[in-house]
């Protein structure tokens, strides 16, 4: 049963990342990023019940946290952005480059 | 013979020594970080200090006369300075009867030309700091005579290269005295690098720089490394003392006002030279070639100092050639070996009061004549400034060898241990003798007697008593000095490695040396009376004159010698190396440096600046390494 | 593979919610409508979360519902409901060759992590109920890893999230570009306008005034019957039909008319006139009776009685007919009579201050 767990978060996170590659607006990637993020979540749970043991399941809880903070800084970093250059798009950005 | 001391530990007073190096130093920092809130009273502090650090030296010093002649040595261990590897660098005084004979001429004359300096330098707007310079440079040479290791020596020799540089470009915004202290600190540059090649082999082979490590390792130094160390030491004591072929810059040196030319470059400094061959004289023991070109060096200058005294109408720059003269007596008799060591020293003691003297005396005439050097400016100054007068002439006598004078016995006693060591050597200390006697004739004829040649508007008048009492002074040390210590410093100097001398009493056994020696002397004086006291000496200097008068004029070309010799093979040498920097080195960075920049440009093209295409690289990047795992488990 | 010898809750469950998880996430991913997608995750992070709960972790079913798709991602619908509620992207692609990298790149990750996940799966057995069981419970067993084993790194998520929130707050702090002007300088600023261009260095009238209402939409109006043209926001002059100021009027001039038509009944307005204002003066009465019939709008006439009361008590007769009628000389301050708030751009004069904002 585990193995169907496991496959169902590879799906998940190949799209997950298909979505970060293809798409151009930040807030969608940043969706991608959080969906890739519940994939390795899923599997912490999964493999948390296949081994019997609860530490998957605290890993899962810090993925959380951590996703948490992750989200509040990209999206004040976006929001800047836009206040800026009125857009959203990461094409945009390469006036960084060097 | 070369039976080191054994040093002894610190008791009573000798803990005290570090303040004898410690109070000047104190007061140079107060006066130089107070700045001009010094300038009411900062002369009198810097006069007070060293006169206080030669009182605890008198203390020291009966102290030590107290004590069995073996036993006069007291170390006094301040801290350890640095420890590395097998290393460990003490700094700690050394207090015997030689570093305490040099503490006491330091301070004593020091002392009397602070005091004299007070009245000489009233009138400039930058005392305070020339004080503060003095004491540096007394606290700096205290520190090489109170070393006792040669690492230690070493900062008290920059400390007093500093103060003397300092001092001799002090009136820096004029560009001749620029140039002299930058001459002079470049010419002593060259002398360094030798003392500091002779203290890196000291450590390398003895594993210590201290005097009594060295003494004791010398005598298993081979031949060629004792040889080494010998001329190294020999650099540098030329270079410090003015010695031929560094002596160009003592002449330059007069730029400073005059109470520095007298402490530092004819008293003390200058001598530094012939104490540090003196302390080295277990090296020099053993190594014959290096002594001989000690002692050759010395009898050239003394010759060359001679032959420039003779020649030059300022009267500074004639008393600079008598210094360079008498230093290279020193020289002469420190390169006599452990004979002459004490004669050195003596000599050097007794010059410290003429030089000194005659220096201050020439301060008094350029004070009363409106800072004129030119001698043919002078004349018959003895009625206008008797007490200078009587003074200088005091050191007169003293620096020809008149009979019970000081220079007499001490400048005897080389000339005899010459003659006893190299007859070649003494004939030649001979006629520098002579020639001493002719030039110094002739500063006193120009400058005392004869024909008033005064400038317009000039009233030559006697200088205050804080001028004149430091004269009567060391105008005494000049009369007695060579009684007093003739028959005593044989004997005192004999712990460290100087053989006594023969005479023991003040009254000098007649010898035919003696007799010849004096008559040579009046040949001398003769000589200078006939050619300038019988008629009167043009006031401007005359073009048509021989040409050995036109050598010493021009310092025997000493500054053209360097200049060709030294200074235009080193200039084509930088040309040279530009020129190879620029065809040889540039280039190759300049290509490499353009192949980076190439490639840079081609791989700049994978930065195109999207986020995306970026991520995609990482996602392959992920598929390959994970690919390699895969496919390296398989094989 | 595991035969399943009948089909049990935690399969249905699982079946269910994994084909809505992946339709939410090409979803995600296709919806070209950020606020789509952003539903989208939603969907997929509920279904997560009932999967949690199937395979023994309540608290993170709890977790999930309540801070994942309560918090974090209500933060994302309203960042995008902030910058691009009414963006669209565009499909079309416009790096070359990377949609192909793209595709290369999903199936060796897919490919790579099925074949890692899959291996990982072997020889493990047991049952994580089991470990919530001797734990207590669920909630109970995590506390117990948090509060010892995983303490530190506990304590460094605290100082993660302290910082991502000054952090947040660092960033979404606008910066102050130019000097902040204070009040002297703008007044300063003002009258030199007024000297300069006659600018009013007064503040704009307040709608509604000289109006029969004080709606927001109602403009002022000035003593000769026309629209001040600064008293209504232009937004609101853009949008709704401000009052055409004839019709503003049309009460006025019907209880005016019926004043007139009665003549000069007197005794009526007695009490009324003593009550109010005291004076015994005709001018005052003619005003008094006029506002009388309109007892709808009593402040409004009140206000009209007030301001127009200089006027009144100037000695013609017919005062509010001069104020009414031929536009007075006294207008002077500013505000030029505009027939149209919407034709308001074509005078310079009023396109300086107010308006230049808006109509960009």
């Amino acid at each position: 049963m585990t193995e169907l767990y496991a496959v169902l978060a590879v799906i998940l996170f190949t799209i997950g990342l298909v979505g970060f590659l293809v798409r151009r607006n930040a807030l969608v990637i940043f969706m991608c990023v959080e969906l890739m993020l519940n994939a390795a979540n899923l599997l912490f749970v999964a493999f948390s019940d296949h081994y019997g043991i609860l530490d998957g399941q605290m890993a899962a809880f810090f993925v959380m946290v951590v996703a948490a903070a992750e989200v509040v800084i990209g999206l004040s970093i976006i929001v800047m952005i836009f206040r800026s250059r009125r857009s959203t798009s990461v094409d945009n950005e390469t006036v960084l480059k060097g | 013979m070369l039976e080191t001391l054994t040093p002894i530990a610190a008791t009573g007073i000798f803990q005290y020594a570090w303040l004898i190096i410690a109070i000047p130093a104190v007061v140079a920092a107060l006066l130089l970080i107070l700045g001009r809130v010094t300038n009411g009273f900062g002369h009198w502090i810097a006069t007070l200090a060293p006169i206080a650090s030669f009182v605890i030296a008198l203390v020291a010093f009966v102290q030590l006369l107290g004590l069995p002649s073996q036993s006069r040595a007291v170390v006094d261990p301040l801290y350890t300075w640095f420890a590395s590897g097998t290393w460990q660098i003490d700094v700690a005084l050394l207090i015997d009867p030689l570093s305490i004979l040099f503490v006491l001429l330091i301070t004593g004359v020091g002392s009397i030309i602070h005091i004299y300096s007070i009245g000489y330098m009233a009138d400039d707007p930058n005392r305070r700091r020339f004080f503060a310079y003095l004491n540096l440079f007394i606290a700096a040479m205290l520190i090489l005579v109170l070393a006792d290791n040669y690492l230690v020596l070493f900062v008290g020799w920059e400390g007093v290269g500093l103060a003397s540089y300092l001092l001799i470009s002090f009136w820096a915004e004029r560009p001749s005295a620029a140039a002299a202290g930058k001459k002079a600190f470049v010419m002593n540059r060259v002398g360094d690098l030798g003392l500091l090649a002779a203290v890196f082999t000291m450590l390398a082979m003895f594993g210590s720089s201290s005097f009594a490590a060295v003494d004791a390792g010398a005598s298993q130094l081979s031949l060629g490394w004792a040889t080494f160390v010998g001329f190294m030491l020999l650099l540098a004591a030329c270079g410090k003392s003015a010695q031929v072929p560094l002596q160009a810059w003592l002449l330059d040196a007069m730029e400073g006002p005059t109470p520095v030319s007298a402490l530092i470059h004819a008293a003390t400094m200058v001598t530094a030279g012939v104490y540090l061959v003196v302390r080295s004289g277990a090296i020099f023991e053993h190594t014959p070639a290096a002594q001989l070109g000690v002692a050759i060096v010395g009898t050239v200058t003394l010759l060359v100092g001679a032959w420039i005294g003779c020649s030059k109408d300022d009267i500074k720059k004639v008393l600079a050639g008598s210094t360079m003269s008498q230093i290279g007596y020193m020289m002469l008799a420190a390169g006599i070996g452990p004979a002459g060591y004490a004669f050195a020293i003596f000599h050097l003691l007794t010059h410290g009061f003429f030089k000194a003297n005659m220096f201050l005396g020439a301060g008094s005439v350029m004070h009363g004549t409106g800072d004129d050097v030119n001698m043919r400016h002078f004349g018959a100054l003895r009625k206008a400034m008797p007490i200078t007068f009587v003074t200088f002439g005091i050191g007169y006598l003293a620096i020809i060898g008149f009979p019970f004078f000081s220079g007499f016995y001490s400048k005897d006693h080389i000339i005899e241990a010459a003659f006893h060591a190299q007859p070649a050597l003494g004939v030649l200390a001979l006629i520098g003798a002579g020639v001493t006697a002719f030039y110094m004739t002739r500063l006193m004829l120009m400058t005392f007697f004869g024909d008033a040649r005064w400038v317009k508007g000039v009233h030559p008048h006697e200088s205050p008593a804080v001028m004149w009492v430091p004269l009567v002074l060391l105008a005494i040390g000049s009369f007695i000095g060579g009684m007093v210590l003739n028959g005593w410093i044989g004997a005192w100097l004999a712990p460290i490695g100087a053989e006594a001398g023969e005479h023991a009493s003040w009254l000098p056994e007649i010898t035919w040396l003696g007799v010849v020696t004096l008559l040579v002397v009046a040949a001398g004086v003769a000589l200078g009376w006939f050619v300038f006291g019988r008629r009167p000496v043009p006031a401007v200097a005359p073009d048509k004159v021989s040409i050995i008068t036109t050598i010493g004029r021009h310092d025997l070309y000493g500054d053209q010698i360097i200049d060709h010799g030294v200074v235009q093979p080193g200039l084509a040498l930088g040309r040279g190396v530009a020129l190879a920097d620029e065809l040889g080195v540039d280039p190759a960075t300049d290509g490499l440096g353009w192949v980076v920049q190439a490639t840079g440009n081609q791989v700049r093209r994978l930065q195109n600046g999207y986020v995306r295409t970026y991520g995609v690289t990482m996602a392959i990047g992920v598929v390959l390494i994970g690919l390699a795992l895969v496919v390296s488990r398989l094989v | 593979m595991i035969l399943i010898p009948m089909i049990s809750g935690t399969a249905v469950t699982f079946w269910i919610c994994a084909v809505l998880a992946i339709l939410g996430a090409v979803g995600l991913v296709t919806f070209t409508k950020p606020v789509y997608s952003a539903l989208c995750l939603a969907l997929v992070m509920v279904s997560l979360a009932v999967i949690y709960a199937s395979l023994g972790a309540p608290f993170l079913f709890a977790v999930q519902i309540i801070v994942y798709t309560g918090a974090v991602l209500m933060l994302f619908l309203f960042v995008v409901m902030l910058v691009g509620v009414d963006t669209h992207d565009s499909i079309r692609e416009t790096l070359r060759g990377h949609r192909v990298a793209v595709a290369l790149a999903g199936i060796g990750v897919l490919a790579l992590l099925v074949l890692a996940v899959v291996q990982g799966v072997a020889g493990g057995s047991g049952n994580v109920a089991q470990a919530n069981d001797a734990a207590g419970g669920n909630v109970q067993g995590l506390a117990g890893l948090i509060f010892s084993r995983y303490v530190i790194a506990f304590e460094a998520t605290a100082a993660l999230l302290i910082t991502a929130a000054v952090a947040a707050m660092v960033l979404a702090h606008p910066e102050q570009l130019r000097r902040k002007i204070g009040q002297t300088e703008r007044a300063a600023k003002r009258l030199e306008a007024y000297a300069e261009s006659g600018v009013h260095p007064g503040p704009q009238p307040n709608s509604g005034v000289f109006a029969r209402h004080n709606s927001i939409a109602t403009p002022a109006l000035l003593p000769d019957g026309t629209i001040a043209a600064g008293s209504v926001s232009p937004v609101l002059a853009q949008r709704v039909v401000v009052g055409d100021p004839e019709e503003l009027w049309a009460p006025h001039d019907e209880v005016l008319a019926a004043i007139e038509a009665d003549g000069d009944d007197e005794e009526t307005a007695e009490g009324l006139i003593e009550s109010d204002l005291a004076i015994e003066d005709a001018q005052i009465e003619v005003l008094d009776e006029s506002s009388t019939p309109d007892e709808s709008v009593p402040d409004d006439s009140a206000a009209d009685q007030g301001e127009d009361s200089p006027a009144s008590v100037e000695p013609e007769p017919t005062a509010v007919q001069v104020a009414h009628g031929d536009p007075p000389i006294t207008v002077d301050d500013g505000y030029t009579p505009a027939d149209d708030l919407d034709d308001e751009s074509d005078e310079p004069k009023k396109t300086t201050g107010k308006k230049g904002k808006h109509n960009d």
